[in-house]
């Protein structure tokens, strides 16, 4: 099957969908290629990157096409037709073929970019820029096309000339919903790649940039920029989002993300200095960047709070800061707080949360309080996964271990505190789960472990034939 | 050794003083332990704006732990805790559990933990940190021997927690102790509880008391050196001469039958 075909073969008359093997009849000499689907997706995505620079308005059409919506853009680039030609010429070099059309509504773009390249339609004229292309440009899927082609439809102008309620009896509502926006009658919005970010600032270089040095200082005055505007607005960013266009059409996004939103140019400097610093695969500026932009995807309200009577706000900033800039450089996951959760399990009475957005939080939580006076009765580390430990007997059935094996190493049990038993929670787990006992003990070497007996003797654990079999033991934690 | 040789040893001799003796200026703020005999070694108590080293082999890490969260406790005071750890070490002995440190007496809300992928971002977050002076104090956790942290890198750290006036504590489990600019060494063992009562010498079922640290000092730049028993007391938050009960008089349960209260014998 034929998959796609470029222009040298349409004029030979091959078609999308044609058996291989008919069209190597028609032509012997003919190239071929797998397709790749995924690959062709990745190029689209690559190439709406780039347009990136022109709008940050891009939906992907696929499987070519993008939509732009320039609205308000166009003078930045001398006016639409520029837009057009500069736009049309990079790809070009690029060796794309490309179509491209501007009109009022994206679908009347995309009839034009299929008969009429390189059209500007201006408002209004949309229904006599298309009437005379065939149905096909529409894009109306096969079934459409060919039953559209019988009723002898041959040209939009021709179905445009029927009433839209035969059109909708005949086609269904969808197609003379295309149909309409075709014609400029309302349009449908595009879905674009990305949220529209609250703020932009970008610079442009006629020279392209690649040294380190130059990338900071454009950062640094593309931030004093961003602030200047949000600052208007009493606004702070708390995600950020540099983006580098290097003169051969890759495009780098680098986001850094902040706890509280950030008011000075130089905290977002060092944000992305620390970012920089620390990327896996380094900034490649390959033959230079023609044009870095720095965006606030994400921007609150700033409350201004009196700092200087309150050493302890002072503190709380400082540490945020400290955080931000540790999770700029290695992860926000990497840097977390702990909040209590309502549980008798152990492994999940305590929850890690990334602390960048719940330092507040975690700083106010209220922890159960300890028994006074009581040596501890949790274990100060513990272990993820319980640690399967060898236990040759117990003395009394219930009780504990007089010796066992952990890691490879024999421990005999010198004290012992427990049982402590814990019961699982019926009601959340769908599994059930075995009732435990712990037990706190301390081996010859003065180690202390936390062990628990997983199951009930005679009564929980079961072997293949449905008689009691013995538990497993575990270590779950050691104490100090 | 010929004479001039002499003289310039001790010239060298003179400016290392010299350099030490500058350092003290900074490190006049000591915060006491609560052991009576650590704390006259240490001259009134662990140093603020220093850097402290904790040793201990692989499988008393969680001993070592524990010293090292009393002092962080003490010397943070109410400030926070800036925990830094390697992926690695919470595979050998398990994660810091913050129920375990609620236990202890210490404070879950103020501990901020960093998990590091490796040593080399462990040891730029920690030298960061520690120049953040909102910070009360930064441990920095690493399991076994590593090429990095060189006096060079301890150097660094060292430099940063003098300025910024915030506490850094090695916790280096599984490792030699190797030269480095800090200001005390210590090596921790876990203790044994106070044996039980007499009547019941070796009874598996005698009742457990506060965790105890075999601690040795084994570098002190400012004092003497030595080796003792020291008790964690959660209640107080802060550490003891060894009890010799294993569990406070006023908290034996009466449903235990010997609480090894009256068993006056030092441990140690």
């Amino acid at each position: 099957m034929i998959h796609a075909l470029d222009e040298a073969a349409e004029r030979l008359g091959l078609y999308i969908g044609q058996p291989l093997a008919n069209a190597r009849a028609m032509c012997p000499d003919l190239k071929v290629f797998d397709a790749d689907v995924a690959a062709d997706a990745k190029t689209l995505s690559d190439v709406a990157d780039w347009c990136d620079r022109f709008t940050p308005l891009v939906a992907l059409d696929p499987p070519h096409g993008l939509f732009l919506d320039i609205t308000g853009c166009a003078h930045l680039f001398g006016g639409e037709a520029a837009l057009l030609t500069t736009l049309v010429r990079a790809l070009a070099r690029q060796g794309f073929a490309v179509g491209a059309a501007i009109a009022g509504t994206s679908i009347c773009a995309r009839t034009l970019t299929r008969q009429a390249s390189s059209s500007i339609v201006a408002d209004g004229g949309e229904a006599a820029a298309i009437e005379r292309f065939p149905v096909s440009a529409l894009g109306a899927g096969e079934a459409i096309t060919t039953g559209l082609r019988r009723a002898g439809l041959k040209t939009i102008g021709d179905v445009a000339s029927r009433a839209p309620s035969e059109i909708t009896a005949r086609f269904g509502a969808r197609f003379s919903t295309l149909l309409a926006h075709a014609l400029g009658q309302g349009d449908a919005p595009i879905s674009p790649r990305k949220p529209l970010p609250d703020y932009i600032v970008e610079k442009r270089f006629a020279e392209p940039i690649a040294t380190d040095t130059m990338i900071a200082m454009t950062l640094s005055r593309l931030a004093d920029m961003l602030i200047a505007s949000m600052e208007k607005q009493g606004k702070g960013a708390r995600r950020l989002e540099a983006a580098f266009f290097r003169t051969d059409g890759v495009v780098r996004a680098i986001m850094v993300e902040t706890g509280r939103p950030v008011t000075k140019s130089a905290v977002i400097d060092r944000l992305f200095r620390e970012r920089l610093d620390a990327l896996a695969d380094p900034l490649d500026p390959g033959f230079g960047f023609d044009m870095v932009r720095l965006s606030a995807s994400r921007t609150e309200i700033v409350v201004q709070e009196q700092r200087d009577l309150d050493a302890h706000v002072h503190d709380n900033d400082e540490l945020a800061a400290l955080i931000d800039r540790i999770a700029a450089r290695i992860g926000g996951k990497r840097v977390v707080v702990h909040l209590p959760e309502d549980t008798h399990i152990p492994e999940c009475a305590v929850m890690a949360a990334p602390a960048q957005h719940h330092l507040a939080a975690a700083m106010q939580a209220e922890w159960p309080a300890r028994v006074e006076s009581e040596p501890p009765l949790r274990p100060l580390r513990l272990f993820d996964k319980p640690e399967p430990i060898k236990v040759p007997f117990a003395a009394v059935p219930d009780g504990p271990p007089h010796q066992f094996t952990w890691r490879r190493a024999l421990h005999a049990v010198v004290r012992v505190e427990g049982p402590e038993r814990i019961a699982m929670e019926w009601w959340r787990q769908d599994g059930k789960q075995l009732t435990r006992d712990y037990f706190r003990i301390e081996d010859a070497e003065g180690l202390r472990f936390w062990i628990f007996r997983d199951g009930l003797y005679e009564g929980e654990v079961f072997d293949g034939d449905g008689k009691p079999a013995s538990p497993g033991w575990y270590v779950h934690g050691l104490f100090a | 050794m010929s004479g001039a040789r002499m003289s310039a040893l001790a010239i060298l001799r003179g400016q290392i003083e010299r350099i030490q003796t500058a350092e003290i200026v900074h490190q006049h703020d000591r915060v006491a332990l609560g052991h009576g005999q650590a704390d006259g070694a240490l001259k009134g108590g662990l140093a603020r704006a220093a850097i402290h080293e904790v040793f201990c082999e692989g499988r008393q890490g969680v001993a070592a732990t524990g010293f090292v969260m009393g002092l962080a406790g003490r010397v943070a005071a109410r400030k926070p805790l800036l925990w830094v750890r390697q992926d690695f070490s919470e595979v050998e002995t398990g994660a810091l559990s913050m129920s375990g440190l609620r236990e202890l007496g210490l404070d879950p809300r103020r501990v901020v933990t960093v998990r590091a992928a490796d040593v080399e971002s462990a040891l730029r977050t920690s030298a960061d940190a520690l120049a953040c002076d909102a910070l009360g104090a930064v441990v920095l956790e690493l399991w076994g021997e590593t090429r990095q942290f060189d006096l060079v890198a301890s150097r660094k750290l060292t430099l940063a927690a003098q300025s910024s006036g915030v506490t850094g504590l090695m916790l280096r489990m599984a490792a030699q102790p190797l030269p480095s600019t800090a200001e005390t060494r210590w090596m921790l063992r876990a203790a044994h509880s106070p044996p039980g009562p007499a009547s019941m010498p070796a009874a598996p079922w005698s009742v457990w008391g506060a965790p105890r640290f075999d601690a040795t000092l084994l570098r002190n730049r400012h004092g003497p050196c030595g080796r003792w028993i020291m008790e964690w007391n959660c209640d107080e938050c802060q550490f003891s001469e060894p009890s010799t009960y294993s569990q406070p008089v006023a908290a034996a349960p009466a449903d235990r039958q010997d609480s090894a209260v009256f068993q006056q014998r030092r441990a140690g």
